[in-house]
């Protein structure tokens, strides 16, 4: 019974960060049909210039509750703005050239474009940075400094352990997914996301400025990938020039799972994933996760095409 | 269409190519050759790359164990030339640098000694090459199970690489199985009364964590069971979560720093694992220490490696280790020694055998017998294995390794 509960804290709050990222994933496919597999790696990549930024302002040794939070606050800000601003600009050099190209052409390029941040993930862990272990090992993984404690809320004999960390993923998380949430539903900038998904030519005929409002979802996209990165790092204490790839692969199979396109679908696919994790790594053993997450993706597309929130019509976003 | 390349293009390069090929080093080899009393060692060893500290550290050790007889054995002048197997277009390494090297030696019939490799994987490509040409070989530093023992590694190993089905191959260093056996019996002498072994499904990891588990049982430590993770995995949470409520008094990981170890050492912390951390050779280094931070590594982890550091060699080792200050001006590196031992084994056998002739040396080396050597006593196993099976145990305290004391596999 304490394990269930257990797994439940863990799946939600990595289900929380898969969420986070498969919205990028989702935001610029429900408009573009386009699947950016460079998402992953810019997600590396912010979460290198937020341990950069620490490093380089030497923010490593956690303060008080307070310091703690005015740094979390600003590397949040740092490597949101900074995922936000190389998306819009990756659109604008590499896939808005391509917009009339085959669908093939713009996938190719974003795989392209993964390596490429790979690439400069590497040469990141190279530079010589304390926080980098000097760059003597750039492809090492780097320890991201413990600014959130880890002591149990519940108290340390309790068989739960709520730790901070959990605690400020979880609603960090929950409160950048409501305001997107309503920023889509209820603002003017989000009618005008919706109408472009729908209808890109109809959109632009009502006087829509659909590359503006292409380069908007790029930029909320890439911003929710730089939080992601910074709350990942904070719960996971590890920046790695790979954590692109596997993360960006759970997080685009969360939003399959739930329905490509469509911004709740990715919450719950998220969270589905999560969790399914969890129980897969307690219940049958770590070495079927891969197999049991990939073949509960294959069952439920088998039985729900357009996934668990999909409609398969055009309303997507 | 594209126009074909001129046909005189593709002449110029191919006569290019098989010059240079052809005279790539032969004209060394066949001015010293034919010479009956002249016997040649050659090592093959990475020394382009990120290896070199530890190969040019495995020369010195090699021209040393020369040197100390005169480059004489009997009426022999023995003749070492020192060969890189790595390429600076990989940094590392290169598969076809080694087997051209294998197949230089393999024809040199002044060649009775062929010293290397430093990896396993190189060892993989010129042990059959050298094998069928019955030159003998000997490595100072590949650890892999499967190049000697069966059962240890693939199906088909350790047979592919004996296709004369003689054993021409051999080591001085303890291999990687021994280490999860020593592992696995200092944790019973630390009082430790259970375990949970993981590892990172590769050969590396797999082969000594197997070893680990069955040695654990042998002896009356608990395992908890067993399980491979995913090595690229971001975090490990919920399988050490299922750990924790077994308790076990310890977590073995199979595998290395580049597989994820520290991840592991992070997230036992964090999941409020009081059990301790035993690893493997492969996650000693600082990077281990650096990717994981030291508050979760400190007076928690226990590190296994082959062999003795340098500077707890007793006796012949000991000695050993002043005269390479005093020649080099520095601390031998970990490998040294066995580059030393290595080529120490050759001229001996090269003594007992005393004839220039590949099949009789091979039959001496593998009947090597040290009783007092600069690593202790020791001979070779019919599989072409030492041996020793001492092994140094480790701990990290306030951020750093620190040696804890000498370890066997008995109990």
């Amino acid at each position: 019974m304490e394990a269930i509960g257990q797994q439940l804290i863990i799946g939600l709050t990595n289900g929380m960060v898969f969420a986070l990222i498969a919205l990028g994933y989702s935001l610029v496919y429900g408009i573009l049909e386009l699947i950016n597999f460079a998402h992953g790696d810019l997600f590396m990549l912010a979460a290198f210039i937020a341990l950069a930024v620490l490093g380089a302002l030497g923010g490593t040794a956690p303060g008080s509750g307070l310091a703690a939070a005015l740094w979390i606050g600003l590397l949040i800000v740092v490597a949101s703005v900074f995922g936000g601003t190389v998306n819009v600009a990756v659109d604008r050099l590499v896939y808005r050239p391509l917009r009339n190209a085959p669908k093939l052409a713009p996938l190719v390029s974003a795989i392209g474009v993964s390596f490429i941040f790979q690439n400069i993930g590497l040469f990141l862990g190279g530079l010589p940075l304390d926080v980098f272990a000097g760059g003597t090992s750039a492809a090492a993984p780097k320890a991201f400094p413990e600014l959130l404690s880890n002591e149990n809320l519940l108290g340390e004999d309790s068989a739960f352990r709520i730790t901070p960390r959990h605690a400020v993923v979880f609603a960090s998380s929950l409160a950048v997914l409501i305001l997107l949430y309503i920023l889509v539903r209820h603002t003017r900038l989000g009618k005008a996301m919706r109408a472009v998904a729908q209808n890109p030519l109809a959109a632009r005929l009502m006087g829509i400025d659909a590359d503006r409002v292409i380069a908007a979802t790029f930029f909320i996209g890439g911003a929710l990938a730089g939080f992601a990165a910074v709350i990942y790092a904070l719960y996971v204490n590890t920046v790695d020039w790979r954590m692109g790839y596997q993360n960006g692969l759970y997080a685009f199979t969360a939003a399959v799972l739930g329905g490509i396109g469509n911004v709740g679908g990715a919450v719950v696919g998220g969270i589905v994933l999560g969790l399914v994790r969890a129980a897969s790594d307690h219940w049958i053993g770590a070495q079927w996760q891969p197999a049991v997450i990939f073949g509960m993706l294959i069952l439920i597309l088998v039985f729900r095409p357009s996934g668990l929130l999909g409609t398969g019509g055009r309303e997507k976003v | 269409m594209r126009p074909p390349v001129p046909s005189s293009l593709v002449l110029l390069a191919v006569a290019a190519a098989t010059l240079l090929g052809a005279c790539g080093g032969c004209g060394e080899d066949q001015a010293a050759q034919g010479d009956p009393r002249t016997v040649k060692i050659v090592s093959s060893l990475p020394r382009t790359g990120s290896a070199n500290a530890q190969t040019t550290t495995m020369v010195n050790g090699i021209r040393m164990a020369i040197e100390e007889r005169g480059a004489k054995v009997g009426d022999f002048n023995v003749v070492y030339e020192d060969w890189d197997d790595a390429s600076a277009r990989k940094g590392d390494w290169d598969p076809e640098v080694e087997a051209a090297n294998a197949d230089r030696a393999a024809k040199n019939p002044d060649i009775l000694f062929y010293i290397g490799t430093y990896n396993s994987g190189a060892a993989k490509i010129s042990m059959p090459i050298l094998n069928r040409a019955g030159l003998a070989m000997i490595s100072p530093a590949n650890t892999y199970p499967g190049l000697t023992k069966p059962g240890l590694g693939e199906p088909n190993e350790p047979g592919v690489y004996r296709p004369s089905g003689k054993v021409n191959y051999f080591r001085v260093v303890p291999a990687d199985d021994i280490q999860g056996r020593v592992g696995a019996v200092w944790a019973k002498k630390m009082g430790m009364k259970s375990a949970y072994v993981l590892d990172d499904r590769g050969l590396y990891g797999k082969g000594i964590a197997d070893v680990f588990a069955v040695t654990a049982e042998e002896i009356g430590l608990k395992v908890h069971g067993h399980e491979g993770v995913d090595p690229k995995a971001q975090e490990y949470r919920s399988v050490l979560t299922k750990i924790k409520e077994l308790d076990p008094d310890l977590v073995y990981y199979g595998g290395t720093t580049q597989t994820n170890a520290a991840q592991i050492a992070k997230d036992m912390v964090a999941v409020g694992l009081r059990a301790k951390l035993m690893l493997p050779d492969g996650c000693f280094e600082q990077a281990l220490i650096q990717a994981a931070g030291p508050q979760n590594l400190n007076d928690r982890t226990f590190v296994t490696f082959g062999g003795a550091p340098p500077e707890k060699l007793v006796g012949k080792g000991a000695e050993f280790v002043q005269r390479y200050r005093e020649k080099y001006g520095a601390q031998p590196e970990a490998y040294a020694v066995y580059g030393y031992v290595a080529a120490a084994a050759c001229l001996d056998a090269l003594a007992r055998a005393g004839k220039k002739d590949r099949e009789a040396v091979r039959q001496a080396l593998a009947a090597t017998k040290q009783t007092d050597g600069a690593l202790g006593a020791w001979e070779f196993d019919a599989n072409g294995d030492t041996t020793l099976a001492t092994m140094s145990g480790n701990t990290v305290r306030n951020g750093q390794f620190e040696f804890v004391g000498l370890l066997s596999g008995t109990e």
